[in-house]
């Protein structure tokens, strides 16, 4: 296979590539779902190919394709070469990539328990076990159950000198409960919504979930939603539980720090950034209570590697430092910008899809409160738990977000459930208006497997450590 | 360009390796490119070429599925044994019947060689005609111009042998101002029929225009929804509503209203992967017919799509509407018209003593399937009207809005319509006029 990838390289070189990468990528998946008593998907999959990314002319081609083969790899490094001269026909200035080091390394993720050698027979207890104790439950319409597990092997090399494997095994899975009455729908999920919690971990993740033991939890409340009363409208003070806080972390944070987006570089697809260049060092992004840092090195977390896909190690830095904005997602072409070298996250969506500036794990870090105490410290207002909808405008600023359930909060005592709450707002006042966020305690890294980015559309997985946060005066039960 | 042979050959290994009781073969393959261009200049330009192959093995009522984009004779004999072994290891679904049967399938290709053969030059130069109208204006320009085709082929163990070959070329470009932007798009069969003139000149024109946007107060107010709003709208109500699985799993707002009038008479909306205003395979991905199908005419809920699946729930024949197993949504329509009325977005204006033209939504959600409550924000050129003319351009703003209420105060359809690239395929679809659209919130630009 090296000799195949350096084949690549050569190729682009004696076309007219100053610069050249190559990635080559096999995947290996597995899904199972399971609804309403029935085995929906039971699925395996496996994806290979290469991309070759070149600067020739000083602007970027890149090319892929599933054949790994001499003549193939050959025709896309010349085509790479051919689609970069056709930038250059439209350049203001040449493409210049801060530095890089050189490095031969591989990396293995830890795996306790290999997903691929669980039995599948084990695996469909799992499910079934949680899906019928939540299809079992009166009350309840749909009940489903999924788990998904995969493996990535992916070689980098560049002409630079590069060489660099990394095999990453992920497993993710989660529980759904929806409760339908008339025109009433309500839903619950559990470990979190969209698709449950994933982590870059063997089928050991997936067993701590112990999906069965929170089965009926979420199918009883998903039927005790359709009985509550609706969320308040009007502002209050709301409490953000640590899985809808990770989505909050994704949209008004994360997204904002990309420095390709600031820079322009997505403004006709999901926009640009309010988080301009000026604003670095110098806006209050948040109370002096909040921090929130990228750090892609946390074990097991969805968004941990050892190297990006431009072969940058994996880095931990600030993004906000005791409120004030400090710090951007960077690549080797944005950071120069910045006078800096990159922070390592440029990721690519398999092997046919060009590294983009990605989130790693932004992760909102822990204060020293407690829910029970944030719950004792409000008079009137609202804990909000897991996401339902998510929206937010093309510069990150006005975000709306639902949530499968809410509880009313009066003089300091958790109530009565509340059904269909939202809440909405602009994110630096968001920000500066959270004035509590629990500890260590009750901070964990949330894995998202579902962020879209880019043209074409490419998926990347994420995660957020995020601990339950309180915020004041925020406008809730919008659209009532 | 990998050709139709091959992917007949694929199928052939695999459909006669199969010692399954069925097995049907979904093959593909597919060169597309995009070059992605910000800031006045080309700043990504891809390529990828691929095949893919995705099996589904039936073993009495046992369903396994495994998929690959190896395709030599090994590997996809290597995938027919892996789905089979995967049906073998699960419960039965007594609710699945049978792969569907061969059935005539209009034979048709949706494509053009210009597309094909499109270099990266060409698209090189479109866009740099592109830049000069921004340049000439003093915007910045952003967009993606993708040429490509895709080669589909269903085959099963019954008979059923499909294959099509469908291309398009897709062109959008955002144009901004220091306070504004502007939108434009097309997408086609042949790259030909793109006009980057036209594109470019609209996104210009509406940047210009809304330059320095005021503030307006959020609350309820009569709206011209353009067609790419209009589009994302629909979109989203079909996805929640218009598939048999979410009518048969009670979360369709159709349930029980089949025969009623849900929305304005004005408004029908059907799905026709033969329009000559779509691109549309003729043939689902089981290798049915695909067949016209009516959900709401002049406002009355006339019926779902279906794919065997959920038509054999229901004893009836399926519509022509699955998508690739495993697939968890159910049928829906890829191939979305939304019926033309009388008016042309100028009457709608020149008819508006107070309110708001959208050129598109931004980050739409659903925050209720069956109320069908929608949230997103205005995007790329948002005005307000005062006695029938654009006063000015105003601040982005966020609407929380049933879709189903909204398509009931719908008082105006243009005569226009345009295809656009949506989330689920494309869409053929007029602007609205539409009275008491609910604005929950406004941003600061």
């Amino acid at each position: 296979m090296k000799e195949l990838a350096f084949l690549a390289l050569d190729v682009a070189k004696a076309y007219g590539a100053t610069y050249a990468d190559i990635r080559i990528i096999e995947r290996q998946n597995e899904a199972i779902i399971i609804k309403n008593g029935r085995v929906e998907e039971l699925g395996a999959s496996t994806n290979y190919g290469f991309g070759i990314r070149v600067i020739a002319d000083g602007a970027w081609g890149f090319a892929g394709s599933f054949l790994v083969e001499r003549g193939e790899i050959e025709r896309i490094a010349r085509l790479a070469v051919e689609t970069a001269k056709a930038s250059a026909l439209i350049k203001h200035k040449n493409v210049t990539l801060a530095p890089a080091p050189i490095i031969t390394d591989s990396f293995t993720s830890p795996v306790q328990k290999d997903p691929f050698d669980v039995a599948l027979q084990d695996k469909l207890a799992v499910l079934s076990r949680a899906e019928e104790v939540i299809r079992k439950t009166p009350g309840v319409s749909i009940a489903s159950a999924s788990m998904e597990m995969a493996r990535h092997k992916k070689i980098f090399a560049s002409l630079e000198g590069s060489y660099i494997e990394q095999e990453m095994t992920e497993c993710g899975a989660g529980i759904h409960a929806i409760a339908i009455s008339g025109n009433d729908i309500q839903e619950r999920s559990y470990p979190n919504s969209h698709g449950g919690d994933s982590a870059t971990a063997g089928y050991e993740f997936i067993e701590s979930l112990m999906l069965g033991e929170h089965a009926a939890q979420i199918a009883e409340e998903a039927v005790q939603l359709l009985t509550a009363k609706e969320c308040p409208s009007g502002e209050m003070t709301i409490i953000l539980d640590g899985s809808q806080l990770a989505l909050q972390v994704h949209e008004s944070c994360g997204h904002p720090v990309e420095l390709d987006r600031v820079l322009g570089m997505e403004a006709s697809f999901a926009g640009t950034s309010f988080l301009t260049l000026d604003k670095l060092d110098k806006l209050r992004y948040g109370s002096p209570i909040v921090n929130i840092n990228a750090d892609a090195t946390i074990p097991g977390a969805l968004g941990t590697f050892a190297y990006d896909d431009e072969g940058i190690p994996a880095q931990r830095f600030d993004i906000v430092k005791d409120g004030m904005f400090k710090g951007y997602l960077t690549s080797r072409e944005t950071a120069p910008i910045l006078e800096q070298t990159s922070n390592g996250c440029m990721r690519a969506d398999g092997w046919g899809r060009l590294p983009l500036i990605r989130m790693t794990n932004i992760n909102l870090l822990p204060g020293n409160s407690s829910l029970a105490e944030m719950i004792d410290g409000v008079k009137d207002g609202v804990y909000l738990s897991t996401n339902r909808s998510w929206s937010i405008d093309d510069k990150r600023l006005n975000f709306q977000f639902a949530t499968e359930i809410g509880w009313e909060i009066k003089n300091g005592k958790l109530g009565a459930v509340i059904k269909n709450p939202n809440y909405t707002g602009l994110t630096p006042e968001f920000w500066n208006s959270c004035d509590a966020i629990a500890g260590q305690d009750e901070w964990r890294v949330w894995g998202l497997a579902n962020c879209g980015k880019g043209e074409p559309m490419q998926v990347a997985h994420v995660a957020h450590g995020a601990a339950p946060a309180r915020f004041r005066n925020v406008k809730v039960g919008v659209g009532r | 360009m990998i050709d139709v042979k091959r992917i007949e050959e694929v199928m052939r290994i695999a459909v006669e390796h199969s010692s399954a009781d069925q097995l049907e073969v979904l093959a593909s393959a597919k060169e597309t490119a995009l070059t992605r261009f910000s800031n006045n200049h080309i700043h990504q330009n891809v390529s990828e070429t691929n095949m893919g192959l995705s099996i589904r093995a039936a073993v009495g009522q046992r369903l396994g599925y495994a998929s690959t984009n190896r395709l030599d004779a090994d590997s996809v004999k290597a995938m027919v044994d892996r789905a089979t072994e995967m049906a073998a290891h699960r419960p039965p679904d007594d609710r699945f019947t049978s792969l569907p049967s061969p059935k005539a399938t209009r034979k048709r290709d949706l494509v053009a060689l210009s597309t094909v053969d499109c270099s990266p030059e060409r698209r090189a130069r479109q866009v740099e005609q592109l830049i000069r109208i921004a340049e000439a204006g003093e915007l910045t320009a952003a967009g993606a111009f993708s040429t490509g085709y895709n080669i589909i082929g269903i085959a099963n163990t019954l008979g059923v042998l499909a294959t099509t070959v469908v291309s398009d070329a897709s062109l959008k470009t955002v144009m901004m101002a220091e306070t504004s932007s502007g939108y434009g798009s097309a997408i086609a069969v042949d790259v030909d029929d793109i006009d980057v003139e036209k594109i470019a000149s609209e996104a210009a024109e509406k940047a210009r225009i809304s330059i320095d946007p005021i503030d307006i107060e959020p609350g309820p107010y009569t709206v011209i929804l353009e067609p790419d709003a209009v589009a994302d709208m629909v979109s989203f109500m079909a996805f929640a509503g218009f598939g048999a699985l979410s009518l048969q799993e009670g979360r369709s707002f159709m349930k029980e209203r089949l025969g009623q009038e849900i929305v304005s008479p004005l408004i029908s909306i059907w799905d026709d992967a033969f329009d000559d205003h779509t691109i549309g395979l003729p043939f689902d991905f089981e290798g049915v017919p695909k067949q016209k199908v009516s959900f709401i005419e002049n406002g009355v809920a006339k019926g779902v799509c279906y794919d065997t699946y959920t038509a054999a729930k229901e004893g009836v024949e399926s519509t022509g509407h699955g998508l690739p197993a495993p697939n968890i949504h159910g049928p829906l329509p890829l191939n979305l018209i939304v019926g033309a009325g009388n008016s042309s977005l100028n009457d709608m204006v020149n008819g508006s003593e107070r309110a708001i033209l959208v050129t598109r939504f931004h980050y739409t959600n659903l925050e209720d399937p069956i109320k069908t409550t929608l949230t997103g924000m205005t995007r790329d050129g948002t005005f307000l009207i005062e006695n029938g003319e654009i006063r000015s351009g105003i601040k982005n703003l966020r609407f929380t809005q049933s879709i189903l209420e909204a398509l009931s105060r719908v008082e105006q359809v243009s005569n226009e319509r345009q295809m656009k690239d949506a989330f689920l395929g494309t869409i053929y679809v007029p602007a609205l006029k539409i009275r008491e659209f609910n604005f929950t919130g406004a941003t600061q630009f």
